[in-house]
């Protein structure tokens, strides 16, 4: 492969973006309207959904009676999974990478507080008062709504066993840590699936753009220089990388102007950035496949729709309102992983290291590295006929 | 790189070339050899397997039997070498119209990794030979028929190629720009290049070919200099040696 060759070819491709009216919408002017567009719409408006939620109930006092019943209750309640953590940093780990959504640490008085009200329950000065801490994932509307509520009900009805809602309680809430119920709209939960949403119409832009060369002569043309189709691939996938990249930072720009402001640090910027180019690599591959199966340019218009619709609805911020068959059929797709990368990233604010970030890269690294040399293959073996 | 044809003045050897699309044979037992600094014209009606022996030519198209050589490579298994001395113009107009005439010639130039420096030089003589230089900036998409064409004749001439390959090079030009093509052809000819094209224009063949083959149906059926054919066959023009040969004339088909 001659670098220049490929360069010189990479360099077309962005003339082509640059200078055709119907790449540059699809690439570039479509998914700034969109995310425009989605921003303006549900930038204030909230959500509903039905999910169960992860809890993991911190018990700094170890597991007594009342620490038990309390998950007991909690657990009865059926919107939420409990799980016990021994200590609040592990906890809080896990949060940040989305694999629970909420904690509730229970403080080492909490047995002493329930044995006080149970002994002198009309007697509030002999209670010995304490509070139960709550943190909130920020991407979980439901999780910010409904946990404070259920959690002060189960404490309580199902520890304290009082009846009415008026009826001073030892207990208190603290004010849920890291969650701006306010400012988290549906907008800042499915901007993260916007840049996978982007990126897919790259399937359709690869497939029109090797279907029309072909068509008119010029792969055979290019075909019969010294330039190999190694030299011709990695022009393609030069140029459709940087592509990726601009349409990811021009996506960023518009979330960010509409009040999305990521939880992440230098690293975890770089991190989202990453995962998002990588993915461009998945999408070329599913367009080369597409070339190498239509007849037109008309044709894997069509077809490229095959690959692009399972991503954009199981992959996608789509695929936060789906059934949870379709959430687990979404795990199969890597534009799944982009999305669930970014979530963890820049709304979670996980660390750039952390397990969930680093599995949700390499799965996407592998599947993309995968999809675009089968794509090669499969265009070398029947994309010119 | 050792040559491998004994006849130093064999650019391009054709040998027993047969071409099958499956059941229809397209070209067939084709034997030609064309000297260094010769214009060849390989003449027949549409669908005469012209072209087809064009892409055998190229190396697009793997011939059923015979063999192929171009500057003493053979196409099939010396691919690259024999790609790096020549210089093609395909019968239909391939070129990027989102690019200008002068990016699509520059590109091809990159692609043959001309150097910098002399590629800037060859662009623009080109475009001067074919009437192009002042259009140049302008995208391609814009241009006529004709000027397309043009532009695609720059394409496959910008490396200075030892041995040109043109299908159908003034297909849709007019008279003028036809001349000026013509003059070009006979400079490069003049200059050492051997240069091998299709046409269906007799008096395109006449005017610039050294030495004509005519086929039908893929197969040879005559083969000299116009002047050699007109008097053979006691014929005012090729169209009328045509006509003697086939019983029709040359533009109503195979």
């Amino acid at each position: 492969m001659r670098m220049g060759r490929a360069l010189a070819l990479a360099k077309k491709d962005w003339k082509k973006v640059l200078r055709d009216p119907a790449f540059l919408f699809i690439i570039i002017l479509f998914p700034v309207m969109l995310t425009l567009a989605f921003g303006t719409s549900f930038g204030a408006v909230g959500g509903s959904q039905t999910v169960t939620l992860n809890v993991a109930a911190v018990p700094l006092g170890g597991n007594s009676t009342s620490s038990l019943l309390f998950v007991k209750d909690l657990q009865s309640t059926n919107v939420v999974k409990v799980s016990w953590y021994a200590d609040n940093q592990t906890a809080q780990s896990e949060l940040s990478q989305g694999l629970v959504q909420v904690i509730v640490v229970l403080p080492a008085g909490f047995d002493t507080t329930v044995q006080s009200f149970r002994a002198n329950p009309g007697a509030p000065g002999l209670w010995t008062n304490t509070t139960v801490a709550l943190y909130l994932d920020k991407g979980s509307l439901i999780a910010a709504q409904v946990i404070p509520s259920v959690v002060q009900q189960v404490l309580q009805q199902g520890v304290l066993g009082i009846k009415s809602a008026a009826q001073a309680s030892p207990f208190s809430l603290s004010t849920p840590t890291e969650v701006k119920v306010q400012g988290t709209t549906v907008f800042q939960m499915f901007a993260p699936g916007l840049f996978a949403f982007a990126s897919i119409y790259m399937i359709m832009m690869v497939a029109q753009s090797y279907t029309t060369e072909r068509e008119s002569g010029l792969l055979s043309r290019i075909l019969v220089t010294p330039a190999t189709s190694v030299d011709i691939l990695a022009g393609s996938v030069v140029s459709y990388l940087a592509i990726g990249l601009v349409q990811a930072l021009l996506v960023f720009a518009c979330v960010y102007a509409l009040g999305y402001h990521p939880a992440a640090d230098m690293a975890g910027l770089a991190v989202g950035f990453l995962v998002i180019t990588v993915f461009a690599l998945c999408n070329i591959g599913f367009g080369l496949i597409t070339a190498a199966v239509a007849k037109s340019a008309g044709a894997a218009t069509g077809i490229s729709f095959v690959f692009l619709m399972p991503q954009l609805f199981l992959g996608t911020f789509v695929g936060t309102a789906l059934s949870s068959t379709a959430s687990a059929a979404g795990r199969f797709l890597p534009a799944y992983y982009v999305t669930d990368a970014l979530t963890s990233l820049w709304t979670r604010g996980a660390p750039a290291l952390s397990q969930t970030v680093l599995t949700d890269l390499a799965f996407v690294s592998v599947s993309s590295v995968i999809i675009l040399m089968v794509g090669i293959q499969v265009f070398k073996s029947f994309g010119n006929r | 790189m050792q040559r491998e044809i004994g006849r130093t003045t064999t650019a391009i050897a054709i040998e027993g070339l047969t071409k099958d699309y499956g059941d229809v044979r397209a070209v067939e037992g084709l034997t030609l050899n064309i000297s260094e600094a010769e214009i060849f014209g390989l003449l027949g009606p549409n669908g005469s397997g012209k072209t087809t022996t064009i892409n055998c030519l190229t190396g697009l198209l793997k011939p059923t039997k015979g063999r192929v050589r171009v500057n003493g490579f053979d196409v099939q298994s010396q691919q690259h070498q024999a790609r790096e001395v020549m210089g093609v113009s395909p019968q239909e107009t391939a070129i990027y119209p989102y690019l200008t005439g002068k990016e699509n010639v520059q590109l091809f130039g990159q692609l043959y990794s001309v150097p910098k420096a002399e590629l800037r030089q060859r662009v623009d003589h080109v475009l001067e030979k074919v009437g192009l230089l002042e259009d140049a900036g302008r995208r391609v998409g814009k241009y006529s028929g004709g000027m397309k064409r043009r532009v695609s004749i720059a394409m496959a001439l910008v490396t200075d190629p030892k041995i040109i390959l043109l299908d159908e090079p003034t297909v849709g030009m007019d008279p003028q720009a036809r001349r000026a093509i013509w003059d070009f052809v006979l400079e490069l000819r003049d200059q050492g290049k051997t240069i091998m094209l299709t046409t269906h224009y007799m008096e395109e063949a006449e005017e610039l070919c050294d030495e004509v083959a005519i086929i039908d149906h893929g197969k040879l059926i005559a083969l000299g200099s116009p002047e050699d054919l007109k008097g053979r066959f006691k014929a005012r023009d090729l169209e009328d040696v045509f006509i003697q040969l086939t019983g029709r004339r040359i533009r109503e088909g195979a």
